[in-house]
């Protein structure tokens, strides 16, 4: 495989509370490749949204990168300084998020967007070069030229999340964070936006963080899924291997409790307990006090994510040696 | 009426006037309207799940409030064991609402953030009259325990916000089954909740109603778990029932093609199974509006030219199995 493109190190994202520290992200270790689509999946609270803020450096107060390194494109982004980042976010790095009306200006005409989106990227363009081909860039993402001088709220929510799409083309950006990126849409829409997505990845080689709930996107649309639980990863593997055999027992219990319209039978596994409280985490694994496999060791010390097999890695005393 | 039917519902109707400006007052005397729900049929059985399912705009949560009757239809009839609910009065109304509970999707909007939960669930006993003080206490605790909300004696006088999603959850429905209704109106029930807390409570609400003999009008946008819940299911689109049957028949041979696109879009968690394009292109348009003769038709991938003129009846495919759609219509001729 090829250099990554991002590389996360025992990055630590700790949020201060008034009943004391939470540790949102800890100690997670993560790469992503250039052109690859990868899944990052966990239910509320596991901290793979903080994981992704992060990354852009845009955790808030009271929260902070307390520890770690995120390498990207060979520079420490947490030894820039807030001038150089600002450089990098939008133009190296794009968001996409579930309510895209919040980066979208809502004064600013869609046109508009685009083309000032292209020409920051190449200053040296004139005016009517950019709204050249910031029409040829809204015809791509299939939104009809008519629309281009709409203002944001007059678009629906699939609309919009097309224009975001659009300006991290514009920008030519080299990866793609996007957080719940479909969750706002209804189920059609939200299947044509994956299909532009996926038409679109393909053809330019976007990098894209996908960090979603939906475990039916994941599988769907990424090369490689991480598996986060409890602000910990537990398991990263390629899509068809972890789908086909997953290795740790959450990450089974996770796969087992989500509804597939097209299996037979009807019954749902049921996970049992909830996750826990990350002021007070359980010790050793923290998926211990739910797991039906744990033994002592479990309890007493804290498993790390290991490459059991090549290319797959998961954080559990069961497949450790 | 059949007594195997609890509700009935008949040509139902629902128009919202459109807010016009003073201007537009003077120069016009036409009104718009959003046809929200548009001429409905169908019936809820006894003892059944029935879905509701649809994007939004389609009508499924205005349908299922006309039935609880928290919004008045602009035309049709909803009887409910037999009674036509809007022929009745205000307090009969009320008296009704006993047998008709509702379950929404926020459980953070549905509870009052002041009142302790075990209140919040006897509530409506005490607004009944059907129990008060250690009466009440032990029937709130006996359905606490019933929905799994326990300890019950503990969570009794907790607050809201000291619970976890699941647990208010648990809450809304054991203040919905306190009456001991027989229809229960689910709105999103679970929409909210995470993966493996929604296969929690889609067993709590099988297991409730096998208990305590419950119907269940279950509105989804999400085809995916109404699998696991509904005996038969309906489809809606722009105000209009597009498809209606057994569960298993619409699944495996849907003969709309909005029923056909909606289950193809549904995201398989299945890397093997990957879907292929095309979608049908374009949104739910306006319901001020609707297209004209089939209100699909501007997306359908299989239209006819009957299709933007005449409006298609439901009509029989196999036993109890109806779609709304020419092509079916006139290829059975």
């Amino acid at each position: 495989m090829n250099e990554p493109l991002v590389r996360i190190r025992d990055l630590t994202v700790v949020y201060k509370t008034r009943v004391g520290l939470v540790r949102a992200v800890d100690r997670v270790s993560l790469d992503i490749y250039p052109g690859e689509v990868l899944g990052l999946v966990g239910e509320s609270g596991c901290g793979k949204s903080t994981l992704g803020t992060a990354l852009l450096r845009l955790v808030r107060q009271p929260g902070r990168i307390a520890d770690g390194e995120i390498w990207f494109d060979g520079r420490n982004l947490l030894a820039l300084s807030e001038e150089e980042m600002r450089g990098l976010r939008g133009a190296r790095i794009s968001m996409i998020f579930q309510d895209p009306m919040t980066s979208l200006n809502p004064l600013q005409r869609i046109s508009d967007h685009v083309v000032e989106t292209i020409r920051t990227h190449k200053p040296q363009i004139s005016e009517r070069e950019a709204r050249q081909q910031a029409a040829e860039l809204i015809d791509r993402l299939g939104i009809m030229a008519e629309r281009l001088d709409d203002y944001p709220h007059q678009l629906s929510g699939g609309m919009r999340q097309r224009v975001m799409i659009g300006l991290a083309l514009a920008l030519r950006a080299d990866l793609i964070v996007a957080d719940e990126p479909t969750t706002s849409l209804d189920v059609i829409v939200e299947a044509q936006f994956l299909d532009l997505l996926k038409e679109l990845q393909k053809d330019f080689g976007l990098t894209i963080l996908l960090i979603t709930h939906n475990i039916g996107i994941v599988a769907q649309l990424a090369d490689r899924v991480a598996v986060m639980y409890a602000a910990k990863m537990v398991e990263l593997a390629d899509v068809e291997p972890l789908f086909a055999g997953p290795l740790h027992p959450y990450t089974q219990a996770l796969l087992a409790s989500v509804p597939n319209i097209r299996l037979e039978g009807d019954m749902l596994k049921i996970m049992q307990g909830s996750p826990p409280d990350l002021i007070n985490p359980p010790s050793g694994c923290r998926f211990h006090p739910r797991c039906p496999h744990a033994f002592d060791r479990c309890a007493q010390e804290e498993p790390s994510l290991a490459e059991v097999r090549p290319g797959r890695w998961v954080a559990c005393w069961l497949h450790h040696t | 009426m059949s007594n195997a039917n609890l509700v009935e519902v008949q040509g139902l109707k629902k128009w919202f006037p459109v807010q016009r400006s003073f201007v537009e007052r003077l120069v016009t005397r036409q009104r718009d309207f959003v046809r929200a729900v548009d001429g409905v049929d169908f019936e809820i059985r006894r003892g059944e799940v029935f879905g509701l399912a649809g994007e939004s705009g389609s009508g499924k949560t205005t349908t299922g409030r006309l039935i609880l009757r928290l919004t008045d239809p602009t035309e049709g009839r909803i009887l409910f064991q037999g009674t036509d609910l809007a022929a009745l009065g205000e307090e009969e109304m009320r008296q009704m609402r006993r047998h008709m509970q509702a379950i929404f999707q926020d459980p953070y909007a549905s509870l009052n953030p002041r009142m302790k939960i075990g209140d919040a669930i006897g509530h409506s006993l005490e607004i009944f009259g059907l129990a008060k003080g250690e009466e009440k206490r032990g029937q709130v605790l006996d359905i606490m325990e019933r929905v799994g909300l326990t300890p019950a004696s503990i969570l009794y006088d907790k607050y809201p916000h000291q619970l976890s999603g699941g647990q208010r959850q648990r809450a809304v429905i054991a203040r919905a089954l306190v009456l001991r209704p027989d229809l229960v109106v689910a709105d999103e029930p679970i929409a909210m909740a995470d993966v493996s807390v929604r296969a929690l409570l889609l067993d709590l609400m099988l297991r409730l109603k096998e208990e305590f003999n419950l119907t269940y009008l279950f509105i989804t946008h999400d085809l995916a778990t109404a699998k696991y819940i509904c005996n038969r299911i309906a489809v809606m689109y722009l105000g209009k029932i597009v498809e209606v049957g057994p569960l298993r028949q619409v699944y495996t041979s849907p003969q709309h093609p909005y029923t056909q696109a909606l289950l193809a879009a549904v995201p398989v968690p299945d890397p093997k199974a990957r879907r292929k394009p095309p979608m049908p292109k374009g949104e739910i348009p306006s319901p001020i509006n609707p297209p004209s003769g089939c209100r699909f038709h501007p997306r359908c991938p299989a239209a006819m030219g009957i299709c933007s003129q005449e409006e298609p009846k439901l009509a029989e495919v196999e036993p109890e199995h109806r779609v709304a759609c020419h092509l079916v219509t006139s290829s059975s001729v």
